[in-house]
């Protein structure tokens, strides 16, 4: 097999082509138990221990379908302004996998809950792209392979496989777009604002936590290209398992610049599935997927119909929340940042800490500056998401707090989060711990400007003479001497002060 | 005294219920007559010696301290082994499920030991309850106790054996195409279907979901809604089973009648393959009815030519996805496991050696229907039919209260006689399949015997979904007057095992 990992440029990919996308996104809902069995869904106990009958595929058992979770699907499908099926059927997709109990999935297939509706995402610059939804489906999810003894954990070259059922069952709702079209250049971007725009709203449904790190939500990314101009759509690729914001848009672009290099050498595309890679956001071969697959779906005897009452769907209608764009528009206004610091707290996941911490009492603008800056940047050297790390809306509100009434300056406020993300405690108990408080007794700050003065004579003459700017280096002798608990701004006065300078 | 095992469930509830016998007596005496003649009948895959006792002398505490007891209290049951029985094996006849120990009991098996009667232990059927003779079982095949060279129908021929040979007074059977209501017909028993939908399916493992029913089977009519009682009704288990309360069906065989009642004789259920004696008692019945007093109306349901073909897509279907799950990951067989293969090769080893040749017949048809490309022409026209089929059936009970046909066209046969030929022994079911597709209740009781052959016929009567005691009202009337007519049950001709 020879690998092709020549690219062609992106822009000149472009330039030729015309991307058309379709996004499949899989949601596990949030659910205390699972589809179609009474199991609880929380997913922290030992392998197979929360399994039954029904989930485990024992010979007679019977799937019950689970009404929160048609609940969640038809709020789901309402927030994607989708019609919602007055009568539609489970369906089973029949298919061998050892993870899968009974060997086929329950699923829907021609008749799904939800059909037909959009979501309008915001790109970056504020321009608004509608994205139209084919459907939301109700399924369950799988169990979990692990196979032993491989390489890099894949099934290749493994001696042996572990089966955990736990997964089995678990409620999913796939929502599927329709043909993205006309996003041209700007295709990595919508996919991206698209999943990012989804799972804002899959939070705020409260059907799900959504935590794409967690595999809560999952996307997979069909790209096909066609030559500028053409009606008919390319063959498509289907890289799986997409999960983070950023890799959506790196899948989509490296299929992009690969499909590109495909076609401009001759070659045709293969329908497949695809691997995408974080490390090098890379794509490689999975399976052939032509047309040969059958999984032979038919309605799913054991259940009956699912008709959700009109008066049901209008009332949950009626209970939806704001919806995440509405939502951040009038956050916008409120904090009085641009769209693009918007987006960019958006692709963050910050929004829910922000507003958190707000409510806790900091003021706006500090809120944003600790999770966009120093928390963000915790999140990201750990790799995880804003909202796992161990900190709490109320604790930043407090770290805020102590740099509002000068009691901490920036340096020590972010030594104060390392505490607190280290399970040193509350902020004030970290601060307590650490010794850490700006020295604001002037004699103390006093005394060590002189010090500093006296032992930097040459850099005193310097500022003496003009050049102003050396007052760096006696500052920094300051706060070092203070082991960084002044506050830097009065440490410049003073010194400034003492030598009889004015830094105009 | 007379003997225990020839009792009715009624007759044995009623005389433990007076202390005339106690649980572990009639337990006994069944343990008993299943070792003197099972090992020549084959009726049982397994029986619970230990288990059975137990629960008998839980009764005769029970009775002794002067607690409550069911209706069947202390009445020996044995159940198709189809139906999950906790810590007793359960192998549907297959060779894929030996030695599987279910960790949980059916809903129908949990509803019998709440009723206190004594489970003697699991009939044999025809593998995955496919089979109208019981041959396709992987354990050999039941002979029928009145001539043990011939099949005693399937798939359920374990469990109306065991009542023909006196081993049970109950058993419990299921019915997909006829596989309650055909072993009974030609053993000279009595077997129900109930509604889909009335009988709960959690724990009973699947062939066909849309078709499949849990059902009783018993030597009186009586016998047989009593059980029936006892195991029907809602289950939250079951998102299939109907939230009404059970039809009146002890009531209705305690009060038989056919006065007045408008009887339906369809048409199609005759002619070409229906053997003569199996008509000619058929006619009997007919004219018994009127003597009774009921109205004979002639129906003509021509969809009901096309039950058959539509059948054989619906059910193989179903059962191709619902057999899909043992590939010997889980439970039961597991074959090729050296190391060296694949999980698929190693499914695909167990498959083909777990499985009969019928039950892959099935599954390669039902593969082979719902492919895209032919579930329109196939699957999706099944349904049509059966769509048509109900509708046709709706029509029918606007004229009638029930209908009734022989229950199958043609006494036992010899072992051995259909194995190779799937096409004649799906013929058996000719006459079951319709209401199985409508949903629908049915009985089979004895009409006496073929003088050609002298083995026993059934008559099936057919009522609407949910009525099914009007199965009971009917059938109750019709066995005391053919009990009258004989001077005593048919059984009582069967030769001595």
């Amino acid at each position: 097999m020879t690998v092709t990992t020549d690219l062609v440029s992106y822009e000149d990919a472009l330039a030729t082509y015309d991307p058309v996308m379709g996004l499949e996104v899989h949601v596990e809902l949030g659910t205390k138990t699972k589809m179609f069995c009474g199991c609880s869904t929380t997913l922290k106990q030992g392998a197979n221990s929360q399994t039954c009958p029904t989930c485990l595929g024992l010979p007679g058992a019977l799937p019950v379908v689970n009404e929160i979770g048609v609940e969640s699907a038809i709020k789901i499908g309402l927030a994607l302004h989708c019609e919602i099926a007055e009568w539609c059927r489970f369906a089973r997709k029949n298919y061998f996998y050892p993870d899968m109990p009974k060997n086929f999935q329950t699923s829907q297939y021609d008749e799904p809950i939800a059909f037909n509706g959009y979501l309008d995402v915001q790109l970056e610059d504020g321009e608004v792209f509608r994205v139209e939804i084919e459907r939301a489906h109700m399924e369950e999810d799988t169990g979990k392979s692990t196979h032993v003894g491989g390489a890099t954990g894949r099934i290749h070259g493994a001696s042996h496989s572990l089966l955990d059922y736990n997964r089995a069952g678990i409620p999913l709702i796939e929502i599927v777009t329709k043909p993205i079209e006309g996003a041209g250049e700007r295709a990595p971007e919508v996919a991206k604002a698209y999943v990012a725009e989804l799972r804002e709203l899959i939070k705020a449904l409260d059907v799900s936590e959504a935590r794409m790190d967690k595999g809560q939500m999952r996307c997979d990314v069909n790209l096909s290209l066609r030559p500028k101009g053409q009606k008919e759509f390319g063959t498509r690729s289907e890289t799986k398992n997409v999960n983070s914001l950023r890799s959506v848009e790196r899948a989509a672009r490296f299929e992009i610049q690969r499909h590109a290099a495909v076609l401009n050498s001759g070659g045709t595309i293969i329908q497949e599935t695809r691997h995408f890679h974080e490390e090098d956001g890379s794509t490689t071969s999975g399976r052939i997927k032509d047309n040969a697959e059958d999984y032979r779906y038919f309605p799913e005897p054991d259940l009956v119909p699912v008709a959700p009452s009109r008066e049901w769907v209008e009332e949950l209608r009626a209970g939806l929340p704001e919806l995440p764009r509405v939502r951040r528009n009038r956050l916008r206004e409120e904090w009085g940042i641009s769209e693009h610091d918007m987006q960019s707290i958006l692709n963050a996941d910050a929004i829910g800490p922000i507003v958190a911490t707000v409510n806790a009492g900091a003021d706006a603008a500090s809120a944003r500056k600790w999770w966009m800056g120093e928390l963000a940047r915790h999140a990201n050297e750990q790799g995880v998401e804003l909202g796992a790390l161990p900190i709490t809306p109320e604790h930043v509100a407090r770290v805020a707090e102590l740099v509002a009434k000068g009691d901490l300056n920036d340096k020590l406020a972010r030594q104060v989060i390392e505490g607190v993300l280290k399970g040193e405690g509350t902020p004030d108990e970290v601060v307590e711990k650490r010794g850490l408080k700006v020295v604001s007794d002037e004699g103390a700050l006093t005394a060590a400007v002189d010090e500093a003065i006296a032992g930097n004579a040459a850099i005193a003459d310097k500022i003496r003479g003009g050049k102003v700017a050396a007052v760096g280096a006696l500052v920094g002798a300051v706060m070092k001497a203070t082991r960084g608990q002044a506050d830097a701004a009065r440490v410049k006065e003073l010194i400034l002060e003492k030598l009889g300078v004015s830094e105009g | 005294m007379t003997d225990i095992i020839k009792l009715t469930a009624a007759e044995i509830a009623s005389k433990i219920a007076s202390g005339e016998l106690t649980a572990v007596e009639v337990t006994e005496a069944h343990l008993a007559r299943i070792g003197a003649v099972d090992e020549k009948v084959n009726a049982f895959l397994y029986v619970d010696r230990e288990g059975a006792l137990a629960q008998a002398r839980a009764v005769d505490e029970k009775r002794a301290k002067g607690e409550k007891l069911g209706p069947l209290a202390g009445v020996p049951v044995a159940l198709k082994d189809i139906f999950t029985t906790e810590g007793i094996p359960t192998t549907v006849g297959s060779k894929i499920l030996e030695g599987w120990i279910p960790p949980y009991d059916a809903t129908v098996t949990k509803k019998l030991k709440a009723a206190d009667v004594v489970i003697l232990g699991k009939t044999n059927m025809d593998e995955f309850a496919m089979g109208s003779s019981t041959e396709n079982s992987a354990y050999g095949p039941t002979g029928n106790p009145w001539d043990l060279t011939r099949i005693p129908g399937g798939s359920g021929g374990g469990s109306a054996a065991a009542l023909a040979a006196y081993e049970a007074p109950l058993t419990l059977g299921t019915d997909t195409g006829g596989s309650i209501r055909q072993p009974a017909a030609v053993t000279g028993t009595v077997g129900v279907k109930p509604t889909y939908g009335g009988v709960s399916r959690y724990g009973m493992v699947a062939f066909s979901s849309s078709l499949d029913q849990g059902g009783p089977c018993a030597r009186t009519v009586l016998d047989a809604a009593l059980l029936h009682e006892a195991i029907a009704g809602h289950d939250e288990l079951d998102s299939t089973s109907i939230d009404a309360p059970v039809p009146p069906v002890v009531e209705a065989a305690r009060n038989g009648s056919v006065q007045g009642m408008r009887v339906g004789v369809v048409k199609q259920f005759r002619g070409e393959g229906y053997q003569a004696g199996v008509v000619q008692r058929f006619d009997e019945s007919v004219e018994l009815l009127k003597s009774l007093g009921a109205e004979i109306v002639e129906l003509d349901c021509p969809t009901f030519d096309l039950a058959l073909s539509a059948y054989y897509l619906i059910a193989p279907s179903e059962c191709s996805s619902n057999l899909a799950r043992f590939d010997a990951m889980r439970y039961g067989l597991r074959v090729g496991d050296d190391g060296t293969k694949s999980a698929e090769d190693v499914t695909a080893l167990t498959r083909e050696a777990g499985f009969g040749d019928e039950v892959k017949r099935r599954i390669i048809l039902g593969t082979y229907a719902l492919s895209s490309g032919y579930y329109d022409a196939y699957y999706g026209s099944a349904q049509k039919v059966r769509t048509l089929i109900t509708r046709e059936f709706e029509a029918a009970f606007e004229q009638v209260d029930v209908i009734v046909s022989p229950t199958t066209p043609t006494t036992a046969f010899p072992i051995g006689e259909r194995a190779d030929d799937p096409m004649a022994m799906y013929l058996a079911d000719l006459c079951t399949i319709p209401t199985n597709l409508a949903g629908n209740s049915a009985m089979s009781l004895p009409c006496g015997l073929a003088p050609e052959d002298g083995l026993p016929v059934g008559l099936q009567i057919i009522a609407p979904a949910m009525k099914d005691d009007r199965l009971y009202k009917v059938g109750a009337a019709v066995e005391a007057a053919f009990v009258e007519k004989w001077g005593h049950p048919l059984l009582e001709e069967a030769p001595s095992l």
